[in-house]
């Protein structure tokens, strides 16, 4: 998938006037972000939790070779194959190489954010490969053709209606509008396809070096289902999913549902080790593991490090108020919110994606929430100065920049400007203390008022208290 | 593809960039690692008694949608079974794991519900399997899959019914999994956690259950009955 980044401030100008769009993300607050506040109160543990995810989280990157090779040779004992892949065209040959040696005419997929990374759904399709997304999210944006826009909840930028006029066309007959009957409409759909596919396809939300077990995450059963009916389990996943020690899986399933949904415990945590054995009487015969590195051990020993910390919960995204706006297609690849701004530029490259990184406030409310605490102000300042090193930035702030670096090396100078203006931007705001429009500021009052200045800068007041706090 | 291998293992032992002293105390760090978990990593509510724990994963259980009856005596599991079928207006007919376990338990007092034992298939409408544990913490059981318990029981029909006895309940995921080891060397194919019906909502946000497993999870309590296997 190339990024269409570069798009981000035109297509977060049309979900402005969306109004399904925004009436969609404004759920978010209601639902997800609600629900990880009360989630979080309610388990007096939580903050200990995170910290010991973090440190879980480090101590793993820290020692990856060796969890590799522990997390291999314990796969291997129960049963299964890795594979590792250098990079998304490698991981696509590997699979598909795969599903040829299986024969495959139809896959089932269950929810996979390193299969989007790596664009495994339209490299199946063109080698004539039937491809069916089991989760009803990622079902739905399948049939509209359209990425994820949200982690957890790939189609949560849609209204029930748009759902109700989708199915409508794909599966024909009338069109339903109750939610309960689109969502049995869509188990019976979805039901035949498992039975025909030849493959199942899931991601990892961990990898548990000491048993060489995957653990998946679903509310549906969708990731069971997939593994569970074909004869051949495929796992796309990547290098940081790994953890030492179940218990250490543990901890951080206390803290992805909590964080991502605000729900104590999803429905279905399912830790598979090795194929079906013997004597058992459902699971498939084989089960493989693609292990995607595709940039990652690029980011190790990097300030990036921190980054793969990250358990893919959405919490950063369901408490930004940019993502909240803008939604998640403007950010113009898989990853969105603050987490994809910072993934992204290292997956797609800096060069098509240098407006992700500006995409925030700064407000610090990702980095609060975040499950492992990883610091996502700080690494998307990161890629700014990337980008202004690469002379990416446009030429317009490129020029503000430097100079407010020039004022702000000449304190009398910078002083006596800001007091200027001050003092004139005072004046003109007397009467009603705010301009409705303002000169090269047109950005900012298009859609609220500027509070004007009180006509003193802080410095003059401050030096007029003889330089002590009021 | 062992090129791969060899190039990924090598881009990450570059990244880390260890001396071969330093690996060696890596390597020290990693085989300490199990034994430093700190205390307070399983929070306080996994750590009740034995009866505390049954009422917080009735109570966490019932929160997310599960059904919970408790009764005493494995005999007394067919009653329970057949008066939730018709409650919920269901056939008396269903699918159960082919374990010995269940033939203590008084099926003949049933006469109209018909049982076929095995996997499930997509014809079968309700699945009865046993759990190895329930979690106090967020009311979850935990399945093993075994010839005795075949997993899709509890996925492929659109009622579950799991039979739990009282005397499993634990805690924690952690001890849930430690029960387990105590009887089974090695893991299972798979582990299933399983914390409610099956549920989405990727339709606007709004909670439907049965997305693709069960409609319904019901959980069967079983106390430990009298020695002679009668109801106490």
């Amino acid at each position: 998938m190339q990024p269409t980044s570069l798009a981000f401030a035109d297509k977060a100008h049309a979900a402005l006037d969306n109004p399904a769009l925004q009436s969609a993300l404004g759920s978010i607050k209601t639902g997800w972000q609600a629900g990880r506040g009360r989630a979080a109160e309610a388990l007096p543990e939580f903050e200990a939790l995170r910290d010991r995810g973090r440190d879980i989280k480090n101590h793993t990157l820290q020692h990856l070779d060796l969890y590799l090779e522990m997390f291999e040779a314990n796969l291997t004992a129960a049963g299964g194959q890795l594979h590792f892949a250098r990079d998304a065209a490698e991981a696509r040959a590997t699979v598909l190489d795969l599903c040829r040696t299986a024969e495959a005419r139809a896959v089932t997929k269950s929810k996979s954010m390193v299969a989007e990374e790596i664009g495994i759904n339209e490299h199946l399709e063109a080698n004539g490969i039937e491809r069916i997304e089991t989760d009803l999210g990622e079902y739905i944006i399948q049939l509209r053709k359209e990425p994820p826009s949200h982690l957890v909840g790939p189609a949560v930028h849609l209204t029930k209606d748009q759902v109700s006029d989708l199915f409508a066309a794909h599966h024909g007959g009338p069109r339903i509008e109750d939610p309960a009957a689109l969502v049995a409409e869509a188990r019976r759909v979805l039901r035949e396809k498992y039975f025909q596919a030849d493959i199942g396809i899931t991601g990892a939300n961990f990898l548990v070096a000491e048993t060489g077990t995957i653990v998946t995450v679903t509310n549906e059963g969708n990731a069971e289902l997939t593994q569970g009916l074909p004869r051949t389990h495929i796992v796309i996943t990547s290098l940081e999913k790994l953890v030492p020690t179940m218990d250490d899986a543990f901890t951080l399933l206390r803290l992805l549902a909590r964080s991502a949904t605000g729900q104590e415990f999803s429905a279905y945590t399912t830790l598979v080790t090795g194929p079906r054995r013997p004597a058992d009487l459902d699971g498939p015969d084989r089960l493989h593991v693609v292990l995607v590195d595709n940039g990652r051990t690029k980011m190790l020993g990097t300030a990036l490090q921190e980054m793969l910390r990250c358990i893919r919960c959405g919490a950063c995204m369901n408490h930004c108020p940019v993502y909240l706006a803008a939604g998640g297609h403007a950010y113009g690849w898989v990853y969105v919110g603050p987490m994809g701004s910072v993934l992204t530029p290292q997956f797609a490259g800096i060069e098509a994606t240098h407006t992700l990184p500006n995409a925030s406030t700064f407000c610090g409310r990702c980095e609060a929430v975040c499950p492992v605490r990883i610091p996502l102000p700080k690494l998307m300042r990161h890629w700014r100065e990337v980008q202004f090193e690469k002379h990416l930035t446009p030429p317009t702030t490129r020029f503000g920049l430097q100079a407010w670096a020039f004022l702000a090396q000449r304190p009398a100078l910078y002083r006596a400007l800001t007091r200027t203006a001050a003092t004139v931007l005072g004046l003109l705001g007397r009467g009603t203390g705010r301009f409705h429009r303002l000169p090269l500021a047109g950005g900012w009052t298009a859609s609220r008022d500027l509070p004007a200045p009180a006509g003193t800068t802080f410095m003059a007041a401050y030096a007029k208290q003889g330089g002590r706090p009021r | 593809m062992s090129d791969a291998r060899e190039a990924v293992l090598a881009r990450i032992k570059n990244a880390l960039g260890r001396s071969p002293e330093e690996d060696v105390r890596a390597r020290e760090r990693v085989a300490a690692w199990p034994a430093k978990a700190p205390p307070g990593r399983i929070p306080a509510r996994g750590q009740l008694a034995p009866e505390a724990r049954i009422e917080l994963f009735t109570s966490m259980a019932t929160r997310v949608q599960t059904e919970v009856e408790r009764v005493t005596g494995a005999p007394a599991i067919p009653a329970a079974v057949g008066r939730y079928l018709r409650r919920h207006n269901l056939p008396q007919k269903l699918v159960m794991a082919p374990d010995p376990a269940l033939d203590e338990a008084d099926w003949a007092s049933q006469p109209l519900l018909r049982i076929g034992r095995g996997t499930a298939s997509d014809d079968d409408a309700v699945g009865l399997t046993l759990a190895v544990a329930g979690i106090a913490e967020t009311g979850t059981v935990l399945l093993a899959s075994s010839a005795a318990r075949p997993t899709l029981l509890a996925y492929l029909p659109e009622t579950c019914i799991i039979v739990l006895p009282t005397d499993r309940i634990v805690g924690a995921y952690e001890q849930a999994l430690a029960l387990y080891r105590e009887d089974a060397p090695g893991l299972p194919r798979s582990l299933n956690f399983i914390t409610g019906p099956s549920r989405t909502g990727d339709i606007a946000q709004k909670l439907e259950l049965g997305a693709h497993g069960p409609k319904r999870l019901f959980v069967v309590l079983v106390d430990p009955g009298s020695p002679a296997g009668q109801p106490a």
